[in-house]
């Protein structure tokens, strides 16, 4: 498989964006019943920076992505994106979600092409660049295919592509590899990390997965139950490119170590009776 | 072997079986009909049908034209209020709230009831009977162009709310294609129903069309010509269904190659 480095040749390398998520907190009502969903989020993000939010389900992590996007207007609060205030959506980015969520009545390329179509541009200037973007993940054959015809781990790299065709400065994903398999998963974050290295864009990556997150960021932000808040920022000083060999060092193990330790006071993780048990230390 | 060679396969193929299927069905009619000797005014056999049918089927013709009309224009004014007001309804829950009551009220009425009535209202020429046409077909096209319409993926309009693109244009590109394979489901449904109208409409009052004509011959007990006509309003709604069918084929293929998918499979399997 060919790596998303190729990306490097075909963007132009644009600038990135910071973000400010200043004393964000969303509450959604639902007739009487109040859920507060997240509470006080403050969280600056550098332009070209590479940020992952990790917590458990319905910690508000989604939450937190649709509000830095602007699709959902928090209940207290604002986020900055290189200073302006953050008001309806904000188009200067390229987002990718769990589920692909391509058209199936377009082509991959039609779909890669969708991103630029909405915005109003003429999607035949896009074609060639949407071609070398989806040769570039290793579906140059198949941008004439149709979504159906795609196994699920190609169809999100053609939803990644999509996100990428009108190179946007801040990439915002949502769990983009949640429904992925293993091996797949594995490849796509090897892939992501080159890409990122190769563009600097500012990123922002929602998921589960602390190893993930651990291997991609530059900063992990650890997020506690309902409602969530940030329960501690956490530096990855890990050497990059971090590839697949990361996983073996042992600074990568005390880090994970460190983001399970804040899982495991919450009682979010307990710890088996096996015999393994004890082998790592309590924090 | 081509995609396309496959799928013209598989149609033959379903055509041979149910050519099969009816071969036996009228081979069975027709000899229980000489064995058990069944008077002709009760069941005649489907040679004697097919002669009555060859003899009289002039006369037949201009009614056919009558209810074809009714049938077709009936159907294209369903259409084109009811896929207008389904994106109206789409759009804004107040007034989903606010139509949806009335709507299934009209939709519980039993609208056959009410057929008499429009003759006093409208009288006796074609407009009672455009209106049962429309009637009964506009509900099931309303409810599925509603139902595809608001199912699309709130990720998608996510994502299109993320480019800036006008609603006219989220519309164009995703909402309606989205949906189309809904409002052909609707609209088949409505295709079925829409013949149904036409000929209860002219049972209550009308004096031509296939229904007037089923109504006479079957007071004359002349039951073959009974037969030939039922078989005539048959071919009416199957040739407005098969035309819906093709708009459907040539305007959402990928949808349909898509859910035709797993039946490939199983061709290909077997």
């Amino acid at each position: 498989m060919t790596a998303l480095r190729k990306e490097a040749d075909v963007a132009a390398v644009s600038g990135t964006s910071a973000i400010h998520v200043d004393g964000v907190a969303q509450v959604f009502r639902r007739g009487d019943a109040e859920t507060r969903a997240i509470e006080r989020i403050d969280l600056s993000i550098a332009a070209g920076e590479f940020v992952s939010v990790v917590g458990p389900s319905g910690c508000g992590k989604s939450t937190l992505m649709r509000i830095i996007s602007g699709l959902l207007s928090p209940s207290q609060g604002r986020v900055l994106i290189n200073g302006q205030a953050v008001k309806g959506p904000y188009t200067d980015l390229g987002i990718v979600f769990q589920q692909p969520v391509l058209l199936d009545w377009r082509s991959i390329l039609g779909n890669v092409l969708l991103q630029v179509e909405l915005r109003s541009q003429n999607p035949s200037e896009y074609a060639e660049r949407g071609k070398a973007l989806l040769e570039a993940v290793g579906l140059g054959d198949f941008h004439d295919r149709y979504p159906y015809e795609l196994s699920g781990g190609m169809q999100q790299r053609a939803a990644i592509c999509r996100a990428l065709i009108h190179d946007p400065p801040l990439l915002l994903m949502d769990e983009p590899f949640g429904a992925l398999d293993a091996l797949t998963r594995e490849q796509m974050r090897v892939d992501l990390e080159e890409l990122w290295l190769s563009t600097r864009k500012t990123v922002v990556f929602i998921t589960h997965s602390i190893d993930e997150a651990v291997l991609l960021s530059d900063r992990v932000v650890v997020m506690s139950p309902r409602p969530g808040r940030i329960e501690r920022v956490i530096d990855i000083d890990l050497p990059r490119p971090r590839g697949l060999e990361a996983r073996r060092s042992l600074r990568f193990t005390a880090i994970v170590e460190e983001i399970t330790g804040i899982f495991l006071s919450r009682g979010l993780l307990r710890r088996g009776r096996s015999a393994l048990a004890g082998t790592i230390p309590r924090r | 072997m081509t995609w396309r060679m496959q799928r013209l396969l598989a149609i033959t193929r379903g055509w041979r079986d149910g050519i099969i299927g009816f071969a036996v069905l009228f081979t069975v009619w027709e000899i229980s009909a000489h064995v058990f000797k069944i008077p002709k005014y009760i069941l005649p056999p489907p040679t004697a049908i097919w002669a009555d049918l060859m003899k009289r089927y002039p006369r037949m013709i201009d009614a056919a034209f009558a209810t074809t009309s009714e049938i077709v224009l009936g159907f294209l004014i369903a259409i084109v209020v009811s896929i207008p007001l389904a994106i109206f309804v789409s759009y804004s829950r107040p007034i989903e709230r606010m139509i949806f009551p009335i709507l299934i009220a009209l939709q519980i009425i039993p609208k056959i009831a009410i057929a008499p009535l429009f003759i006093v209202w409208f009288g006796f020429g074609m407009m009672p009977k455009l209106l049962l046409v429309f009637l009964l077909s506009f509900f099931p096209i309303l409810v599925s162009s509603i139902t595809g319409l608001k199912s699309v993926p709130t990720d998608i309009l996510d994502l299109a709310r993320s480019t800036g693109s006008s609603e006219l244009m989220v519309f164009r590109k995703i909402r309606l294609p989205h949906s189309l394979p809904a409002i052909f489901t609707g609209l088949k449904v409505a295709a079925t129903l829409a013949t149904t109208a036409a000929i209860v409409a002219e049972f209550v009052a009308s004096d031509k069309g296939l229904g007037y004509m089923l109504l006479e011959f079957n007071g004359n007990l002349e039951t073959g010509m009974v037969f030939a006509t039922v078989i005539g309003l048959s071919l009416i709604g199957i040739i407005l269904y098969a035309m819906v069918e093709f708009v459907e084929r040539n305007v959402v293929s990928r949808h349909v190659s898509q859910r035709d998918a797993p039946e490939k499979q199983q061709l290909l399997g077997s």
